[in-house]
């Protein structure tokens, strides 16, 4: 992002108005005394005085017009096409865990479909003993679940293996999103249809054109996988998948079939386009590696971040991000301003939870020099998340996919941020 | 119907889900019916499971490549743009930027066919005949150099095709390879110093976040292009075009000695008559606008390159569009300084 576009964007723009409102001595984070009354305290404000909205102006809220700027972006120079391609929740903007379903990222390979309730069909065929056709209101009759889970992209930060490119945690982390799900087990549904002893495999596939077939190992399918209908309370948006779709806790987000139509009971996997030319992790001698499902420990400052400079001053800073990891639980995470010289232990807001985000803080005095801020996150099996110097010496320079590195984000003497990397 | 799908689930859930795995019933859903079952059961399985009979020859494929693919794909299927390529890039995988195609990369011919019969071609997918699919499966073949121009694929010798990468594969080995050393807990000296080795900036390639910006700027390419025809051509301007020309280069040529090829040749195009490159096959709805007296000036150029499939449904043009104004008014002015 651009120094112009900075100035232009509306956030600092109400930032810039409201200190002037409030006095310059509000800039510092001291106890600074204001050179003239508040206007905002001592003048009779019109929302003060006279009416606000009455109820149901709006049946379905959005969020209000000063936060219009929290949206899903993409990056256009990625895809040919919007039809098959990817936008970025705003992550650098967002805090808490759960991400709000009207910004949480997209992906389609074929587009978001309309499927109505009423036209949706969901079949488990192949190695049972009774294939079968549920409706949508077969799904809501079985015994439900609730769960929060991250859902991360694949590709999340790919863009970065070969060096620091995108400027903003949307854009370098944002393919992710972590909601609370309502649905069926999938175990369920495949003992409700009787799974043959050859059965090994499943393979789930979307009713869209694109289809997105996958194949899941059955003990997979059996252990933690749902087929979820709600999201955050509410129906999922047509954009995740509506009115149902597969949820495969702290695997890669391709995995997640939107518009799931399909379930078949397999003695292998299909070796569909999605796990052979797609979603496998080409390394320096040539070979590729497949089945990469997991999605590694990873953790990312949200702020300050090149989208969320700092812009009060020195003295009280929160840094805060996000660790989450599919292999179970985040037990710490470790916030470093010098670029990983030293390390201190941020603050888990609360305690990790499996394969699902963590949100953590670390309340700082800041002195206003340069920080280069560092986020590692560690989970429940002792893995620590790695540097991209790391990765690459396993790897090489080619993979796409699974880049969890430590991230660096380089905040001026200004309070502006820059993603860089560093020795 | 299973025989556990008779039983009554009275009291008995919470040991119902921690019983074995075969032994729930909720007696819910219905059978799926046979035609239903074959109506989706469309994958095919890498031992070629799930393969209709029928075959297609490279021959045939080119000509239906050339209809249904070859706008995104490319003619030789070398890919368009940012689309996909799918053939090329032999022994680029251990290079930097190795090129991952069909004959490249790919590990199973099954993968190809099963894709190109679900999902294929992008927009119009399922409306593929089977020979269709086994034609266009041969030419990809071909053009990867993997089979002869006579060849004919058929599910009869669609195994003895042999795919350059089957065995380029292993299974995902982070647990040897990274689980093990990735633990380092360093809190304190962990490093003697930190230099920045890249930012972001120098690259410059974030996508600009502001309303505000987008706006000031769409004000300014209009006023820009309003006034154009009046002056002369701005360089800054034409430069910029011809950089944002970069992504029609894949279709269209300009300049002395250039030639159609997936699209036509834009010499002279600003203001124009459409459809009128020489020995051009162009779709359609482009030669009925172009009888019906469609000339290219800015405001037309505008609102095709803004979006080419809405402005003119049917076009061959597969371009999804410029989004940026003034990117569009710099490729209309890197046009018209070429036709100068």
């Amino acid at each position: 992002m651009s120094e112009r576009s900075k100035e232009n964007s509306p956030s600092r723009r109400q930032f810039l108005t409201g200190v002037a409102a409030a006095g310059a001595g509000a800039v510092a984070g001291t106890n600074a005394r204001a050179a003239s009354p508040d206007p905002l305290i001592t003048e009779v404000q019109d929302w003060a005085s006279s009416f606000g909205d009455g109820v149901d102006v709006t049946p379905y809220g959005l969020p209000i017009q000063f936060e219009q700027d929290v949206v899903r972006r993409n990056v256009e120079w990625l895809t040919a096409d919007t039809i098959s391609s990817i936008n970025f929740t705003p992550i650098h903007a967002l805090d808490g865990t759960i991400t709000p379903q009207g910004c949480a990222f997209e992906r389609h390979h074929s587009g978001a479909i309309e499927l109505r309730k009423e036209d949706y069909r969901l079949m488990i065929n192949g190695l049972v003993d009774q294939a079968l056709v549920f409706t949508y209101e077969d799904l809501e009759r079985f015994p439900r679940e609730n769960h929060v889970y991250f859902c991360e992209c694949a590709a999340n930060t790919g863009m970065e293996w070969a060096g620091a490119q995108l400027n903003g945690a949307q854009f370098t982390h944002g393919m992710i999103h972590n909601m609370e799900y309502t649905g069926v087990s999938l175990r369920i549904l495949l003992q409700e249809a009787g799974i043959k002893p050859e059965g090994k495999w499943v393979y789930v596939e979307g009713a869209d054109a694109s289809s997105n077939g996958r194949s899941i190992p059955l003990e997979k399918a059996l252990d933690d996988v749902l087929v979820a209908f709600k999201a955050n309370g509410e129906a999922l948006r047509k954009e995740h998948g509506y009115p149902v779709r597969l949820v495969v806790p702290g695997w890669e987000g391709n995995m997640w079939i939107k518009w799931l139509r399909r379930i078949e009971v397999r003695d292998g996997p299909v070796e569909s386009r999605e796990e052979t030319s797609k979603y496998t992790d080409n390394l320096a001698n040539g070979i590729a590696r497949k089945w990469t499902w997991v999605m590694d420990a990873k953790s990312i400052i949200t702020s300050p971040s090149p989208q969320a400079p700092i812009k009060h001053g020195t003295g009280p800073l929160v840094i805060t991000g996000l660790a989450w990891s599919g292999n179970g639980a985040i037990t710490g995470v470790d916030v470093s301003i010098n670029g990983g010289k030293t390390w201190v232990e941020a603050r888990l807001a609360a305690p990790g939870q499996d394969k699902a985000m963590t949100r953590f803080y670390l309340d700082h005095n800041w002195d206003g020099s340069e920080m280069f801020l560092q986020a590692r996150a560690k989970d429940a099996t002792g893995y620590v998340q790695p540097t991209k110097t790391q990765l690459r010496e396993v790897r090489g320079l080619n993979s796409i996919y699974h880049n969890n590195c430590i991230q660096t984000w380089w905040v001026k003497e200004s309070g502006e941020a820059e993603n860089v990397e560093v020795s | 119907m299973s025989k556990y799908h008779k039983l009554i689930v009275t009291t008995a859930l919470a040991a119902t889900l921690a019983a074995p795995v075969y032994a729930g019933s909720y007696g819910l859903g219905r059978p799926a019916l046979p035609e239903e079952v074959a109506a989706w059961n469309l994958d095919v399985s890498p031992d070629g499971t799930g393969l209709p009979a029928g075959s297609g020859s490279v021959l045939d494929g080119e000509e239906i490549f050339a209809d249904q693919c070859a706008s995104c794909h490319g003619d030789f299927a070398e890919g368009v743009g940012n689309w996909p390529k799918l053939a090329g890039g032999a022994d680029t995988l251990d290079h930097e930027d190795p090129l991952k195609t069909v004959g490249s990369y790919w590990p199973y011919l099954s993968t190809t066919w099963d894709y190109v019969n679900r999902s294929m071609p992008f927009g119009n997918a399922q409306t593929l005949e089977v020979d269709e699919v086994y034609a266009i499966v041969a030419y990809i073949l071909y053009s990867n150099d993997l089979v002869e121009e006579e060849f004919v694929l058929s599910q009869d010798n669609f195994l003895a095709v042999e795919m350059p990468n089957r065995d380029g594969f292993i299974l995902d080995d982070r647990g040897e390879t990274e689980y093990i050393i990735f633990n380092d807990t360093c809190m304190s000296d962990c490093k003697d110093s930190v230099e920045i080795t890249m930012r972001a900036l120098v690259l410059d390639v974030t996508p600009e976040e502001t309303a505000a910006k987008a706006v000031s700027v769409e004000a300014a390419v209009v006023e820009r292009v309003a006034v154009k025809e009046t002056v002369a051509l701005d360089p800054e301007m034409v430069a910029k075009g011809e950089k944002t020309f970069k992504k029609c280069k894949a279709c269209h040529q300009v300049g002395e000695g250039a030639k159609n090829k997936s699209g036509p040749v834009l010499n002279g195009i600003v203001g124009a008559v459409a459809g009128q490159a020489e020995g051009f096959r162009y779709s359609k709805p482009m030669l009925a606008a172009a009888e019906g007296g469609l000339v290219w000036n800015e405001e037309e150029l505008i609102a095709f390159l803004t979006k080419p499939k809405s402005y003119m449904k049917g076009t061959k043009m597969s371009f999804s569009g410029l989004k940026k104004e003034k990117d569009i008014a710099a490729v209309i002015a890197y046009l018209q300084s070429v036709s100068q």
